[in-house]
């Protein structure tokens, strides 16, 4: 690999998130980032690197810029509080033998 | 073997038609594949690496007819490692190296944006004909057409982005395209000359007419060229001839590297 160009990719080339769909019907899921020019190059770059083993039917390929991201510092008041809730999981129902397999 | 083939109803491409389309297959693939670990970044290295094994894929599939139709213990293997330069089919176009204007012993750097001039130049032809071998009477062939002409889209659509980007970039990438376009057009007319293989694959409609095919590769390319604002080479000079096994002095070069393993432990399998 040229370092020199790859450094210059990196630098001068936005990143992109990939999410791939498996099959039809599930969802994209993210699979990892690369830096491209442009969101049609970002594509066919996933395009080979995420999907040669047949891992895809479907691409999308997101500035990563654009995304939101939570702070690993808000940790503590975002997702603490509900680690004792655990009544919200419907787990304490009894469900009826003739509804089978949930 | 004539017997069998005389109880056949449909009629099998001459053996020569095929080697034509591996050979170029191969050599080709064989070419990209010089970029594996080399690539300008990881994601384009890896599709160089994807686009080779294509058409490498494309070339098993060919030869392995070839061999079935030839007989005499012919297999792939033999026919890609054990047959010399002139025995080769190949478009000249395809056996040359990635550093325009130098000999065949010379060592440089290899220019991406002749590797991407000449995938866009061969695509361009090869969506076309593989659309129109889907049609051959020979039907393993035509099978081979429909599994070839989808990967071969999508050579044409990274081939074609890139030498947009190239032409269409800033002045280096601009001049680099434009060089790599002047030396690879002119053996671009080897597409159109006569060839007794090709002659005789389209008289047993297992083959198609080449010569048909020129307007709407023009119209690819010269689109392609607008857009990427590169400037189309006048057509002349010297049509190669690397299709009747007559070739420039790189593809010994090429050889010497793809079959030496082979040759070198002849009853090695893997």
């Amino acid at each position: 690999m040229n370092t020199t160009a790859n450094t210059a990719a990196l630098k001068e080339w936005p990143l992109w998130e990939v999410f791939v769909r498996s099959k039809q019907g599930l969802e994209h899921k993210h699979c990892g980032s690369l830096h491209a020019s442009d969101s049609e190059h970002a594509l066919q770059m996933a395009r080979d690197v995420y999907t040669r083993r047949q891992e895809g039917v479907s691409i999308w390929v997101v500035p990563s810029a654009n995304i939101s991201a939570s702070e690993p510092n808000d940790k503590p008041e975002f997702f603490d509080p509900a680690s004792d809730k655990v009544y919200r999981h419907p787990t304490f129902y009894q469900i009826p033998d003739e509804v089978g397999h949930m | 073997m004539n017997t069998l083939k005389t109880q056949h109803s449909t009629p099998n491409a001459p053996v020569d038609y095929l080697l034509h389309l591996a050979d170029n297959a191969l050599i080709l693939g064989q070419r990209n594949a010089e970029w594996c670990g080399h690539g300008p970044i990881l994601e384009e290295d890896i599709a160089l690496s994807n686009n080779s094994l294509d058409l490498i894929g494309q070339a098993r599939m060919l030869y392995q007819h070839a061999a079935e139709l030839q007989g005499g213990g012919a297999t792939e293997d033999k026919l890609a490692y054990f047959r010399d330069v002139p025995d080769f089919r190949n478009y000249t176009l395809c056996e040359l190296p990635h550093t325009p204007l130098m000999s065949a012993t010379a060592q440089g750097d290899r220019d991406f944006a002749m590797t991407m001039a000449r995938n866009f130049l061969y695509s361009s032809l090869m969506v076309l004909v593989w659309d129109q071998l889907q049609n051959s009477k020979d039907a393993q062939l035509a099978a081979i057409a429909a599994k070839s002409l989808k990967e071969v889209r999508y050579h044409l659509r990274h081939s074609r982005d890139w030498l947009v980007r190239l032409g269409d970039g800033t002045d280096e990438s601009h001049a680099k395209a434009q060089a790599a376009l002047d030396q690879l057009i002119p053996y671009t007319q080897e597409f159109w000359a006569r060839s007794p293989h090709e002659a005789a694959a389209k008289a047993n409609g297992t083959g198609i007419d080449m010569a048909a095919l020129q307007n709407d590769w023009n119209q690819i390319v010269d689109e392609a060229l607008q857009e990427a604002t590169l400037k189309r080479p006048a057509d002349g000079g010297f049509v190669p001839t690397g299709k009747q096994g007559l070739h420039s002095e790189h593809l010994g070069f090429v050889l010497a590297e793809m079959q030496s393993l082979a040759r070198t432990h002849p009853q090695a399998t893997w």
